[in-house]
């Protein structure tokens, strides 16, 4: 069947901060640019994100990129590549005072400079002591970045197709991308971009486990294109949690609660976290309390009727208190969990944060996949931000990285991208028809599917599965247990019906859609997390602990390497973590401790 | 309901999602309780296509009750999408 077709110099997936900034690099660079979005631009996820933008521009006092490139390797655990580090890290000031150029309203010292203020892990001269170096828009900066970058696209013509969801990466046989199919919500018409460069800037795909703080939005739409189309997805057994989010609700529980006395209980009402430290009690780490938090659900100590949480006990605090330093978490557990804290306690749960894996890349943001024994760059197709995996990020990402990350490497893509389409023939490559054809079947798969499984059921089992089978801590049986689950609800939600077959804005074709895509990295993350036998960042394995060998269960000898995921054959391979960075030395290996 | 009218609610819906996750579950839960034969009247849509127009922290603010709108035709679709 024919398809309209449009044409483009480049088009990019998502329209959050990473696929702003390289849409500006290339419509500003003179190229015809598309912007496929789901949402409207300025309702993307990066609007959630309040911390700041980390970059050593030194303002409050001194500070260096080597520094902030040394605490990023650290906080990676050692797992990213130091040449992508070195990149983003050097450019951050760059990018930073760039942003600033464009209008963004980034908070001030009384000099007129940006104001920049301390945060966990930054520190000055190699581990040191703590240095201000994130930058911020009061608690809005997400917010005021899109805002400040959409303007600048406007003015820069770049074309947007908002309320576009992109299906799948139209490949040819050499494997160039050629550009995505795309369905339009308003009419229902698929519609085949084609353009030299492809750039995925499509987030993170958070909402794979069943409590996570991602929009739901966040269905990892670039890596479910890109696995579908052969390429593989690295290190996605790495996933930043939360030890408290409302269970059943994901929305964030502060660890301020906590600081005013807040205190953890399980179902016989007992401070466990006496137990598991004795000192810090429910002020200890983030990762201790989350342990303890799945160690008493999984020994049957959770409340609830699924025993699957426990509680955050504010009670015995003065309600004065509460109402005057907690005001913004009695709102949120009174209408998220239906108690409300003066009273009750909250229902609280280790909760999904942030996808450190994705889409290969180098450090250029250009897409490489494994050919021949190496990494070979896959033609035509860029990716960036939280979808991506440069890797920057490793096994646990540092603070306010996340938002360096868009504008760094959503610069960069729009840069190789534009050069490769300077560089590349005056035409573009004709459009396979088999690609299009492979979008066409998948919809009518799901028009035509008879007694077919129920979306929302599919997703609930997937959530649910992620969650018990891999969560914050994880276990051999558990994870073994979990992959051949996770396989079950990979053959329902290849079985997706749907009853409403109506054209225009068909949500109920849009969840079965995004749910192909959140399915594949839910079998990667399981099949990923399932093989890698140690504790490193975030991974944390119960038959992996901290031995003399094996400081805080990490095992270099064996496992100081990228997983690569494939969906053909649910296949796992493993590629050499770069050592060297791009212009200083290496930073050797050590022990993780802050 | 005629098409027309359901392609707007449906539409109306889409424009739901939001990119902060308590204005998600907060539409969630009002769109549940449409699927389950709760009427949305024309005052209701009108009310509701006012606000997802908002940005979202905006939006936030008083949907949670810690800004008041100035214009009474919202207040009571706030007023729906809040569980107190």
């Amino acid at each position: 069947m024919k398809i309209t077709q449009r044409t483009f110099d480049a088009v990019i997936v998502g329209a959050g901060g990473a696929g702003l900034r390289a849409a500006l690099q290339l419509s500003e660079s003179g190229l015809r640019t598309a912007v496929l979005t789901k949402v409207f631009p300025t309702r993307s996820h990066t609007v959630a994100a309040q911390g700041g933008v980390a970059a050593s521009l030194g303002n409050s006092e001194e500070d260096h990129w080597h520094w902030h490139m040394y605490d990023t390797v650290k906080g990676s655990d050692w797992l990213g590549d130091q040449d992508a580090i070195e990149f983003m890290c050097r450019k951050a000031n760059e990018v930073v005072i760039e942003l600033e150029h464009y209008g963004m309203p980034f908070d001030r010292t009384d000099a007129g400079k940006i104001y920049q203020r301390p945060f966990g892990g930054h520190m000055s001269n190699f581990g040191e002591k703590p240095v201000r170096r994130s930058c911020a828009a009061a608690d809005r900066t997400g917010h005021a970045m899109l805002h400040a970058l959409y303007q600048r696209n406007v003015r820069a013509n770049t074309q947007f197709f908002v309320e576009w969801m992109a299906l799948d990466l139209i490949r040819d046989a050499e494997g160039e991308v050629l550009g995505v199919t795309a369905l339009e919500m308003e009419t229902g018409e698929i519609v085949a971009f084609q353009a030299k460069a492809t750039i995925f800037a499509t987030g993170g795909a958070g909402r794979i486990y069943h409590s996570s703080t991602n929009a739901f939005i966040n269905t990892g739409d670039g890596p479910g294109m890109a696995a579908r189309a052969g390429i593989p997805l690295e290190d996605m057994e790495f996933w930043q949690f939360h030890p408290t989010g409302v269970a059943g609700a994901g929305v964030l529980i502060t660890e301020g609660v906590r600081g005013e006395g807040g205190i953890l209980r399980n179902s016989a009402g007992e401070r466990f976290m006496e137990r598991y430290a004795p000192n810090a009690k429910d002020l200890a780490s983030r990762d201790v309390v989350s342990r303890a938090m799945v160690t008493e659900i999984n020994e049957g100590r959770g409340c609830g009727p699924h025993k699957d949480f426990v509680l955050l006990d504010i009670t015995h605090l003065d309600p004065k208190v509460i109402m005057q330093r907690l005001p913004g978490i009695r709102e949120i557990s009174i209408q998220f969990a239906n108690v409300d804290p003066i009273k009750e306690p909250i229902p609280v749960v280790p909760t999904c944060h942030y996808q450190m894996g994705g889409i290969p890349t180098n450090y250029v943001a250009q897409v490489v996949a494994p050919s021949g024994g190496k990494d070979a760059i896959v033609p035509g197709f860029y990716a960036a931000g939280e979808c991506a995996c440069a890797s920057v990020h490793g096994a646990n990402r540092l603070g306010t990285n996340s938002l360096l990350d868009l504008l760094v490497f959503g610069k960069s893509a729009g840069e190789s991208a534009a050069e490769d389409v300077k560089k590349s023939a005056k035409a573009h490559k004709p459009v396979p028809q088999e690609a299009i054809e492979r979008t066409l079947s998948r919809l009518d798969r799901l028009e035509t599917q008879k007694d077919g499984a129920d979306v929302r059921e599919t997703l609930l089992a997937m959530q649910r599965t992620m969650q018990n089978h891999c969560g914050v801590f994880r276990f051999a049986d558990k994870l073994k247990e979990g992959v051949a689950r996770i396989l079950d609800v990979q053959r329902d939600a290849q079985r997706i019906g749907i009853k409403d077959k109506s054209k225009v804005f068909n949500t109920a074709r849009a969840e079965a859609l995004e749910l192909d895509n959140l399915i594949e990295v839910a079998v990667a993350t399981m099949v990923s997390a399932e093989a890698r036998k140690e504790s490193r960042g975030a991974h944390v394995r119960d038959d992996a602990p901290d031995t003399p060998e094996n400081p805080n269960g990490r095992d270099d000898k064996n496992w100081l390497k990228h997983t690569l995921w494939f969906k053909d054959g649910n296949r796992l391979d493993y590629k050499p973590v770069q050592l060297n960075p791009l212009t200083v030395g290496t930073i050797e290996l050590k022990k993780r401790a802050y | 309901m005629d098409e027309a009218r359901a392609a707007r609610l449906r539409r109306l819906r889409w424009h739901c999602r939001r990119a902060l996750l308590e204005l998600d579950l907060m539409f969630q839960r009002y769109w549940r309780r449409v699927d389950e034969g709760h009427d949305i009247d024309a005052e209701s849509e009108a009310a509701l296509t006012r606000l997802v127009a908002m940005e979202d922290h905006d939006l936030w603010e008083l949907v949670s009750g810690r800004e008041k709108t100035g214009d009474p035709r919202l207040n009571g679709m706030l007023d729906r999408l809040r569980q107190i």
